[in-house]
C-alpha cells in the first residue's frame, strides 16, 4: 500500500527530527559518554517515589478529574503564588497535564486559527516549530544572539510580528542554550505583546535551575501580563520527574476552559499516579531540589572554565543543565563536529542545528551527568580539538 | 566557601583528588590542599574507610549490637566506662544512649563464637556492668548512606531532546 498517501499532508510538513538522527548514530556505540540527554542524571527523590507507591498500595488507580485533583491544583496554585508571585485559583485556573509537552500543545490547538503564526525564539526546544505546525499555524522563528547571552531582543520580535501574529512562545531558562531573558527585554516583548494584544505561552519548566543572580522573573508577573499569559512548567525538570510525565498550565479561566476542552476528549486525565507524587514533591520536595540545583551549579561552573579555558568559547548559562559552545572556529558544521567527537573520541553532543538552524556552529552539552563522567568528557573534547 | 561544603563532599566521597575537590567546588587546589589539612589536623576528619558491602564479602564476619546497662560513676557520668569498653579492638562503635540501656556497643567478629566469647567473658564480667543484651545481625540492607538494593540503571537515552 502506499501509506504516503493515506497519512494527512500536514504531518508531512513536519521535518524529521535532528535529535532521533543523533539518537539512531549513539545507539550503536558501547562507551559513550553522552552529554546529549535532556533530562537529569538523579533519580526521583525518594520521598516522592514513596508517595507513589504508598498510592498504589492503597489501591488509587482511577481516573481524576479532567483539570486533574484539585489537592494538586491547589498545592500548584499556593506553590506558584510563592515562587512566581502570580495568583491563579486552584478551581478554575489551573490545568494539570501530561507533561509540559501536552500543555504546549493544546495551549497552540486551543489558540491558533489555520495560517497564526507564532513567533518564538531559536534555537529552541525541538517541539515549538513541529507543534506550532500541527496545529496548523506558521512557525516564524527569531535567532536570539550569544553576545547578548542568548535573551530575547524586543526589537527583533517587534520585526517578526505582522497582523498574522497571535501568539509569541518564551522558553526561559532555555533549552538548549541555558539563557535566560534579561528583565529589560521581558518588559519589551511584554509591551509588544500588549501593543499587538497577543498572547504569550511561556514554558517556565527550567524556572527553578537558575544560577544567574537575583529571582527567576516570569513575564505573567509584569504590568497587564497575567490577563494574556499562559504559563507552562511542570515537574520534570526541577524534581527529576521526567517519566512521571507531569505538567500543568496556569492562565485566565477562559483559556484554561478552552485548552481544557481538547485535554478532556485527548487525554482524560493526567496520571493520579504521578499526580499524587506531585503534590509530593511540591509538598515536601524543595530540599532534594535545591540540593540538586546546588550540584548543577557546580557543574556548571566545571564545565564551562574548562571549554573556555581549552579554547572554545561558552558563555556561562544563567540557568537549565546546558551549555552551548560556540565550534565555529574549527570549520566544521555542527553536525560534522559532533560526529567526528562520537566516532573519534566517543562523547556525545548534539549538534546546535537540531534547535534550529540558528544553531549552526554551536554544540548542545549537557552537563545532568556525573562530575567524574563530566570530567572525562572534558579530557576527551580536548584532545579533539587539540588533533584538530 | 563552608567547611561543610567540603565535608559534604569528602563524606560521600572520600577518595576525591585534591584536584577533584577543587574542580567540584570552584577553588584552586592548594585552596583544597590546605583546608583538608586542617580538618585532618583539628581530628574533624579522623580517617578515610571503605563502605564493604557484607554481603558480598567471603569470609563472613558477624557483628552483634549490644546494649549495656552500667553503674552510673561517683559523681554521675559514664564516661569511664564508655572509654574503657571502646578501647577493645572487638568494639567498632560504642554510644551513649537515651533510654532503657546505658551503651550501644557494636562488636565484630569471625563467628558467632568469637563475639559471644567477647561478651561473656570480656564486657559482662568487667566491673561496673550491671547487664547486657547481644543483638547479632541477620542482614544489611543499608550501610552508611549505601543501600544494598540501590537504584537500578536508569535506562536514561543517550540523546534526548
Ligand atoms: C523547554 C522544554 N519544554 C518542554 C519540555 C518537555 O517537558 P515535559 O517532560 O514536561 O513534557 C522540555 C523537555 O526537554 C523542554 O526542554
Amino acid at each position: 500500500m502506499n501509506y504516503d498517501s493515506k497519512l494527512a499532508d500536514q504531518l508531512k510538513t513536519v521535518p524529521r527530527s535532528g535529535i532521533r538522527d543523533f539518537f539512531e548514530l549513539v545507539q550503536g556505540r558501547d562507551d559513550v559518554i553522552s552529554l546529549g540527554v535532556g533530562e537529569p542524571d538523579f533519580p526521583t527523590p525518594w520521598n516522592i517515589r514513596e508517595a507513589a507507591i504508598k498510592s498504589l498500595e492503597q489501591g488509587m488507580t482511577s481516573y481524576t478529574s479532567n483539570l486533574g485533583m484539585l489537592e494538586l491544583r491547589k498545592s500548584i496554585s499556593t506553590y506558584v503564588e510563592k515562587f512566581f508571585h502570580v495568583n491563579y485559583q486552584a478551581a478554575t485556573e489551573v490545568l494539570v497535564t501530561v507533561g509540559v509537552s501536552e500543555a504546549l500543545d493544546l495551549a497552540l490547538r486551543a489558540l491558533l486559527n489555520p495560517g497564526d503564526e507564532v513567533t518564538y525564539h531559536e534555537p529552541c526546544y525541538v517541539s515549538y516549530s513541529p507543534s506550532v505546525i500541527m496545529a496548523y499555524g506558521k512557525p516564524v522563528p527569531v535567532p536570539v544572539k550569544a553576545e547578548r547571552l542568548f535573551s530575547l531582543d524586543p526589537a527583533d520580535v517587534a520585526a517578526a510580528i505582522t497582523d498574522k501574529t497571535r501568539v509569541i512562545m518564551l522558553n526561559f531558562p532555555t533549552n538548549p542554550t541555558g539563557g535566560i531573558a534579561t528583565e529589560e527585554d521581558l518588559k519589551g516583548i511584554a509591551e509588544l505583546a500588549i501593543k499587538h494584544d497577543l498572547i504569550v505561552i511561556s514554558d517556565e519548566i527550567y524556572s527553578e535551575l537558575r544560577y544567574a543572580e537575583g529571582e527567576h522573573v516570569s513575564i505573567a508577573t509584569l504590568p497587564g501580563m497575567r490577563e494574556r499569559t499562559i504559563l507552562l512548567h511542570g515537574f520534570s525538570k526541577a524534581f527529576s520527574m521526567t517519566g512521571f510525565r507531569l505538567g500543568y498550565a496556569c492562565a485566565p479561566a477562559p483559556l484554561i476552559e478552552a485548552m481544557m476542552k481538547i485535554h478532556q476528549y485527548a487525554m482524560l486525565c493526567a496520571p493520579i499516579t504521578s499526580q499524587i507524587a506531585a503534590i509530593e514533591a511540591l509538598e515536601n520536595g524543595e530540599e532534594a531540589m535545591l540540593s540538586m540545583k546546588a550540584e548543577y551549579k557546580r557543574r556548571r561552573d566545571f564545565v564551562v572554565n574548562r571549554l573556555n579555558e581549552m579554547g572554545i568559547p561558552c558563555h556561562s548559562p544563567g540557568g537549565a543543565f546546558y551549555v552551548f559552545p560556540d565550534i565555529s572556529q574549527f570549520g566544521m558544521t555542527s553536525m560534522e563536529f559532533a560526529m567526528k567527537l562520537l566516532e573519534q573520541e566517543d562523547v556525545a553532543a548534539v549538534p546546535g542545528t537540531a534547535f534550529g538552524e540558528c544553531g549552526e556552529g554551536f554544540l548542545r552539552c549537557c552537563y545532568a551527568t556525573s562530575f567524574e563522567e563530566l570530567q572525562v568528557a572534558m579530557q576527551r573534547i580536548e584532545a579533539f580539538i587539540k588533533r584538530l | 566557601m563552608s567547611q561543610d561544603a567540603l565535608l559534604d563532599l569528602i563524606r560521600n566521597e572520600a577518595r576525591l583528588s585534591h584536584a577533584d575537590i577543587a574542580a567540584r567546588l570552584g577553588i584552586s587546589e592548594e585552596a583544597a590542599a590546605a583546608r583538608l589539612a586542617a580538618l585532618e589536623a583539628d581530628g574533624v576528619i579522623m580517617g578515610y574507610q571503605a563502605v564493604v558491602n557484607q554481603e558480598e564479602v567471603l569470609d563472613e564476619n558477624v557483628s552483634a549490637l549490644i546494649e549495656v546497662k552500667v553503674t552510673p560513676e561517683k559523681g554521675g557520668g559514664f564516661d569511664k566506662m564508655a572509654r574503657r569498653i571502646a578501647k577493645f579492638d572487638q568494639v567498632s562503635t560504642c554510644y551513649l544512649m537515651s533510654g532503657g540501656y546505658d551503651l550501644m556497643v557494636v562488636v565484630t567478629g569471625k563467628n558467632l563464637r568469637e563475639v559471644a566469647g567477647f561478651v561473656s567473658a570480656k564486657l559482662s564480667s568487667m566491673e561496673g556492668v550491671l547487664s547486657t543484651a547481644t543483638h547479632f545481625r541477620l542482614k544489611t540492607y543499608k550501610e552508611s548512606g549505601f543501600t544494598y538494593v540501590g537504584d537500578s540503571d536508569s535506562g536514561r537515552l543517550s540523546v534526548s531532546p
